[in-house]
């Protein structure tokens, strides 16, 4: 249980990372930057949300992130393109995801008017409806139920013939005529763990059929001969038998019938199930198209300045990082009046100990930056509020605008950015609508220079809000 | 000797279901974070089944299993995939690549188990 907290954890760490990617992407695709990967990368930021906010039961998030990826399915599949008013709606659609992830963190929920009218005009938008600015009124509501419930699209084939004419679920036991076709040892099913799941289900009683085996020389080795009758017998539900062929239905010939009904001519019934013999060639190695189609998608992923490579990372408690950084601190102090003490001998600077410490003082500087390093991390994470609050600005304002920075990938250690962020936001707010209000006067680009570059002076940094109009 | 399996999956958090929910059953894990990383570990990993999620960066689900089913030594080995919704399109596109079977998302840990006992011997 304890453990399932900690991933949790991990979910919404995560959960600010992709949100961050979100946001990213669509904002490349606004100016125009993006391309291809630039949509698959912000499907999967919401796909993945999904995915694990259902693996926690978060089903209001759930719900939300599911109706943006159908939008940004489409948008994938090429259904939709993606125009300044639909990537104006994603925008605000990923704000809202924002809102829901934070509901789900704190255990409240998110404001669900604005999420439903929302939620609406993405499906709405999905099927090819222009997007209204921002939150508009509701749409027509339709859409969403079908896309949300037909998660079952059981994919059984029904072909076989009608359970309804059978007493189907209390029946004593079963038979159960099984056929496996060469597509399905090619793609790693076995036919013995499948007997060995219907065993765990009842009494099973099973009978290899070796009528089609041909003699040694005339056998291809990936060609599939044997098939089996098995009788299960005990109170048995369908269903788990089904789902015991679930992932083979396809590359068998399979036909389960309730036990003991005299008057059903079972031999007949069979023969109609009985699929065409195999084709020989699918038995074969896998067809020619699927290298070329290996190597298109590896070429695909190589191109293109695709998100950098996962690399390993290792997480380390921060308590052991600022340790480390005060030791050093410790040791840059002690090493400096060392050289204080051996410089009142009035060594000569080519003297052994004089160039012992000379080596010393610079393995120390090497170490601290090595250390100091470690917790440096871009400044990038200040702004990340920002986009949200100059849309949100421009939209009270009724005022287009453009947020670009610039040089946010500096890094600076970790407390700095701790410091800036503490308190700032509302400064931030105000000169940004500050901004905002002078440009509605003047009409004119204004540039302003964010208050923070005093912290640091590695961070040079120009924020500008351009009006587009 | 316990199995070993291979997950291959973006999300952080899926890794870590994944590998809580297997460890607990007794299994071996190996993890990988995309399609193109999970091919370079398969050889170390040497899987008696691989789980791996269909949207991934690089290389995805799809393409990840093409091209283990041409690696001579991984024609029969049993993969899984991952997907959100019972999904019936993107189980066959994930049969047509050479997946074994499924796991629908969320998954209980029971389930996961059953599904590769379902194809593992």
């Amino acid at each position: 249980m304890d453990e399932l907290e900690q991933i949790k954890t991990i979910f919404f760490q995560e959960c600010d990372e992709l949100l961050a990617d979100l946001e990213t992407g669509l904002l490349a695709l606004q100016q125009g930057e993006g391309d291809t990967e630039t949509i698959n990368a912000v499907f999967r930021a919401v796909h993945s949300v999904k995915g694990g906010a259902g693996a926690f039961g978060l089903d209001p998030l759930v719900r939300f992130a599911h109706i943006f990826e159908t939008l940004l399915d489409a948008l994938r599949a090429g259904r939709l393109s993606p125009e300044p008013d639909l990537i104006a709606l994603m925008l605000w659609a990923s704000d809202a995801l924002a809102d829901h992830v934070q509901a789900a963190r704190s255990g409240g929920a998110a404001d669900e008017v604005t999420s439903e009218a929302l939620a609406q005009e993405l499906a709405a938008a999905t099927h090819g409806d222009a997007p209204k600015p921002h939150i508009a009124a509701p749409a027509e509501p339709a859409a969403e139920g079908g896309q949300m419930l037909n998660e079952d699209g059981i994919d059984f084939t029904p072909a076989m013939f009608s359970m309804d004419t059978f007493a189907a679920p209390a029946a004593a036991g079963w038979t159960i005529e099984f056929r496996p076709r060469a597509g399905l040892y090619a793609k790693g099913n076995e036919p013995g763990l499948i007997l060995r799941e219907l065993a765990r289900l009842g009494d099973l009683e099973a009978r290899i059929n070796l009528d089609a085996l041909p003699a040694l020389d005339a056998m291809e080795p990936e060609q599939a001969y044997l098939s089996w009758s098995l009788k299960l017998t005990g109170a048995v539900d369908e269903a788990a038998i089904r789902e015991a062929f679930e992932f083979v239905e396809d590359e068998c010939d399979l036909a389960i019938a309730p036990e003991a009904a005299d008057d059903f001519d079972l031999a007949a019934l069979l023969q109609g199930v009985a699929a065409p013999p195999d084709e020989p060639s699918a038995a074969g190695p896998p067809p020619e198209a699927a290298p070329a189609a290996l190597r298109a998608a590896q070429d695909g992923a190589r191109g293109g300045d695709a998100a950098p490579a996962a690399q390993p990372v290792i997480r380390v408690d921060p308590e052991r990082i600022d340790r480390l950084i005060d030791l050093v601190g410790e040791l840059v102090i002690n090493q400096a009046m060392l050289a204080q003490t051996v410089s009142e001998f009035a060594l000569a600077p080519s003297s052994k100990l004089a160039m012992g410490l000379d080596e010393l003082e610079q393995l120390t500087r090497e170490i601290q930056d090595g250390v100091m390093a470690i917790r440096a991390q871009p400044v990038k994470s200040v702004f990340q509020r920002m986009p949200r609050l100059v849309r949100e600005i421009a939209s009270m304002t009724g005022k287009e605008v453009r947020l670009v920075t610039e040089g946010e990938s500096t890094e600076v250690d970790k407390t700095v950015i701790e410091r800036i962020s503490e308190g700032t936001p509302q400064g931030r707010v105000n000169s940004a609508s500050g901004t905002v209000g002078r440009r509605v006067a003047g009409g004119r680009t204004t540039l302003f220079h964010g208050g923070h570059a005093r912290h640091h002076r590695t961070v040079a940094r120009r924020r500008t809000a351009a009006d587009d109009q | 000797m316990s199995q070993r399996i291979l997950t291959v999956d973006d999300s952080r958090t899926m890794r870590e279901m994944l590998r809580l929910a297997l460890l607990d059953a007794g299994y071996e894990v190996t993890q990988a974070v995309d399609g193109e990383h999970g091919l370079e570990v398969l050889n170390e990993a040497r899987p008696d089944v691989i789980i791996t999620d269909i949207n991934m960066p690089r290389l995805d689900g799809f393409g990840f299993i093409e091209a283990v089913r041409l690696q001579s030594g991984h024609r029969s080995t049993p993969i899984l995939v991952l997907t959100t919704e019972s999904d019936a399109e993107k189980k066959q596109r994930a049969r047509a690549a050479g997946a074994t079977g499924w796991i629908v998302k969320p998954f209980h840990p029971e389930k996961l188990v059953e599904a590769i006992r379902r194809v593992a011997a």
